[in-house]
């Protein structure tokens, strides 16, 4: 199976070069090919790509013998996957009730109207992605939020907007 | 977290524990090794902090440690550890033997801390502890009212073992209960002892654990010990505190469990949200395998229990058990009808076993102490501790393990410190998103609380969220949160649940916006009333509780909403403006320094006043104001 092999480096080329190979680590080694663990194993995929390629999501269901519907139906019923490519840097603000006591829907609706696009959502040069999450369990220090995996304690807008600067200036 | 620390007391050494005494023996000889006297610096690495920056506090310590000329003196150890649950502070360090404690420490504040503090017994007082008004500072943890009014029975390990070493949980007693399950009860026995415990599920619905094993344990063939660590309440982290800071107590409360209901196979389902509870897990598995503490033959017993993890990929109705099984399987996580149950047809369609994370934590000083030990705390219905994650606006926010049936208001006031800025207090949410409202002070007064009372004013215990809310927060804006939060969550396959909280979100989104009309609120209890009664799952049948109670309660800023086009707290953006007292405001300027649209004009000691075409509400002059003279109309 060659899969939606794509060579061409263009970032506004959606279609990725998928690597048999290390799919098959993760779904036959790490994971024993065992249909229980399709959650982690899309999990695994997804740390890989940043989202779900519909060609690993093709060959995933031939190797564990679950019918692709049923891969989507998880892909679009779990919040954590995402079936679009996810840009080179993650934000995330937590809306969790004590965040959201606290501000942090003003700081999700700045940062929408700074780069133009909705939560869940990715600019168009693939640069960043806006993620809301309820609650990573740090709520002392809400609002919470976390760019690029690191934690920013008590975020304000000014914060995020350092952030910006940062991803803007690229 | 942190690996592998100088301390003495990796296991690496040590083989294969091969009996319960061979356990004791290890036990005493780490004990021998442990000096209670020598200095140690406990630096807290839960979440909370790390994100604070207690992992490079705990770098610059060793750094430290190890370059500094300690002439013949025993060189401190330090050692990182799960979160103490006051977050808040954080990072904090606390040093033995003294029992010092420091909040909000940086990496630069260590050189001094050691050259102070730890070399001359000298305090800094900028990194003392100060109680909301007081003027003398605290020294010692155990005496600061926030720790000193709690009983911790189900977190006394946290904060003083580091996670990541098995050897500090032994040394405390760790896998003694398992050890004495396994060769001196038999598993009935292990039941009958949780049973007259009286302890209750603490994940939410408050079901009798003993009750639970004792079904489990009459069904034949293979049975699973599941545990639910999805914590799904946003706004709660007690059991994020657990796993991150004591993983070897959930562990060994489920190997017991498996005893008890015969099951060799454990799982344990955890949100994917929490990436250091995921990795402190694994270590703790990998290192209780090691020791022959789980796995198979565990102890020369015999007996064999496996764990493995398991993680959600971001659904909070994951948390309610029959999706949760559904999603171990690998499949979408949608609830099944109670009538078929778990502890006969579960996760694989074989019985299962779920608890939630506090309650298996609970089990091994019940096994060790007695289920009359813990019955003596608490109360009748509700027996044993409970562990709060309280939060909103609270002088200290954090984790509060307090006995069943506390004052509401002592919980607040006596650990939490009170309201900040000289806000009332409105009220306390308890039970997460599908919990209720409760009034204190002013509607009730003060309520016990425990199962049974929680109910009685229309909220639920849930998993321990406990949101403290003042003056400044609207409750129909609090309810619309929340409905907004289940309308995401919902799974949507059954109608009432799916419908009813659209509609109610409608409605609720109309009034907050100033679209009220006559009619609203009767038609939410309406919806409310079905949806509760007529779901399918936990999520549904609670569902409306944010609502109902809010509207029992707080009916009248409902109507303020719809028919005066008003919100009386000043949060529902279109339903009110601000305005400047001219009998209060002194003209000290504050206000129009804050203000980021320059919308406040006036002159140094006169009258300030607001341009409402500029204004976009934000706040700043109203929080900033010290002498309140911004009103909100
Ligand atoms: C929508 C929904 C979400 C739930 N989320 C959790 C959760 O995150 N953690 C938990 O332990 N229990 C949760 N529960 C409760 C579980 O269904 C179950 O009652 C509990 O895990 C049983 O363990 P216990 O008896 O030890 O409390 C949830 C229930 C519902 C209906
Ligand atoms: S609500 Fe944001 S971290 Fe808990």
């Amino acid at each position: 199976m060659s899969g939606t092999a794509c060579v061409c480096q263009e970032i506004e080329c959606r279609e990725i070069e998928i690597d048999y190979n290390q799919l098959d680590k993760i779904i036959r080694d790490d994971y024993g090919g065992n249909k229980e663990t399709m959650i982690m194993m899309m999990q695994a995929i997804q740390r890989v790509y940043r989202f779900l390629p519909e060609a690993a999501l093709k060959y995933l269901s031939q190797v564990i013998d679950v019918p692709l519907t049923k891969i989507y139906e998880v892909a679009t019923f779990y919040a954590s996957f995402s079936l679009e490519p996810k840009g080179k840097h993650i934000l995330t603000i937590c809306t969790g009730t004590a965040c959201h006591l606290r501000g942090s829907g003003g700081m999700v609706r700045h940062i929408a109207e700074r780069m133009g696009i909705e939560p869940g959502k990715t600019t168009q040069d693939l640069k960043l992605t806006l993620e809301t999450v309820n609650c990573v369990g740090a709520c002392a220090v809400a609002p919470v939020a976390v760019m690029d995996e690191k934690y920013y304690p008590k975020a304000t807008i000014a914060t995020l907007n350092d952030f910006m600067d940062r991803l803007d200036a690229e | 977290m942190i690996e592998a620390t100088q301390t003495a007391l990796t296991p690496s050494e040590v083989t294969k524990i091969m009996s319960t005494e061979a356990l004791a023996e290890y036990r005493q000889k780490l004990q021998a090794q442990y000096d209670p006297n020598a200095p140690m610096i406990y630096v807290c690495c839960g979440t909370g902090c790390q994100a604070a920056g207690s992992v490079d506090v705990v770098e610059k310590f060793r750094e430290i440690l190890v370059g500094s000329a300690w002439d013949g003196k025993v060189v401190p150890m330090i050692k990182p550890t799960g979160c103490h649950g006051f977050c808040s502070r954080g990072p904090l360090v606390i040093i033995e033997p003294q029992d010092i404690f420091y909040q909000r420490v940086t990496v630069n504040d260590v050189q001094e801390i050691v050259e102070k503090t730890v070399l001359n017994n000298e305090l800094i007082k900028r990194l003392q502890y100060k109680s909301a008004g007081a003027k003398e500072s605290i020294t010692k943890a155990s005496e600061i009212p926030y720790y000193a009014k709690q009983t911790r029975l189900v977190l006394k390990n946290i904060g003083r073992v580091n996670p990541t070493e098995i050897g500090d949980s032994i040394i405390r007693n760790g896998y003694a209960a398992l050890a004495k399950a396994l060769t001196q009860m038999t598993p009935q026995q292990v039941i009958d002892e949780v049973s007259s415990s009286k302890l209750r599920g603490r994940g939410g619905a408050g079901f009798p654990t003993g009750l639970k094993w004792e079904s489990c344990a009459k069904q034949e063939g293979l049975r699973y010990v599941i545990c639910n660590a999805d914590e799904g309440d946003p706004g709660a982290f007690m059991d994020r505190s657990l796993l991150e800071g004591d993983p070897h107590s959930v562990l060994e409360g489920m190997a017991i469990c498996a005893y008890a209901v015969g099951s060799h196979r454990g799982y344990m389902y955890v949100r994917a949200e929490y990436p250091l509870a995921v990795k402190t897990l694994t270590t703790a598995i990998r290192q209780a395998e090691a020791l022959g503490l789980l796995g198979k033959n565990i102890m020369g017993t015999g007996f064999d229990f496996e764990v493995t993890i398991s993680t959600g990929a971001g659904a909070f109705i994951c948390g309610e058990s029959s999706a949760l099984m559904a999603s171990l399987e690998g499949k979408v996580g949608r609830p099944r009808p109670k009538y078929i149950r778990s502890v006969e047809k579960g996760f694989r369609d074989s019985p299962s076993n779920l608890n939630n994370v506090e309650t298996y934590a609970n089990i091994p000083s019940i096994i060790a102490n007695g289920g009359n030990w813990y019955k003596s705390y608490g109360t009748e219905r509700s027996s044993g501790t409970k562990v709060f994650a309280l939060t909103g606006n609270v002088f200290n926010i954090g984790l509060v393990e307090v006995p069943m049936g506390i004052s509401l208001m002592e919980i607040v006031f006596g650990i939490g410190g009170g309201v900040p800025n000289k806000r009332a207090l409105k009220g306390v949410q308890t039970g997460g998103p599908s919990g209720g409202c409760i009034p204190i002070p002013h509607k009730i007064p003060d309520i016990n609380v425990g199962y049974g009372k929680l109910a009685e004013v229309g909220s639920i215990m849930g998993s321990g969220g406990m949101i403290v809310m003042d003056e400044d927060t609207c409750m129909v804006e609090v309810a619309r949160y929340f409905v907004n939060f289940l309308v995401e969550e919902s799974c949507g396959q059954c109608t009432p649940c799916r419908e009813g909280l659209t509609r109610m979100k409608e409605i609720l989104d109309r009034i907050t916006q100033g679209d009220g009309r006559e009619g609203d609120i009767e038609l939410l209890e309406e919806i409310g009333k079905f949806t509760n009664n007529f779901s399918l799952c936990g999520l549904g049948t609670s569902a409306a509780n944010p609502v109902l109670s809010t509207i029992r309660y707080f009916r009248e800023e409902y109507e303020a909403h719809i028919r005066d086009k008003k919100c009386p707290a000043g949060v529902c953006k279109k339903l009110f403006h601000y305005e400047i007292d001219p009998d209060i405001c002194t003209g000290c300027g504050l206000c129009k320094s804050k203000c980021p649209v320059k919308a406040i004009s006036g002159e140094k000691k006169k009258v300030h006043v607001i341009d409402q075409s500029l204004c976009m509400k934000c706040m700043e002059c109203y929080k900033n104001c010290k002498f309140r003279s911004v009103k909100i109309m």
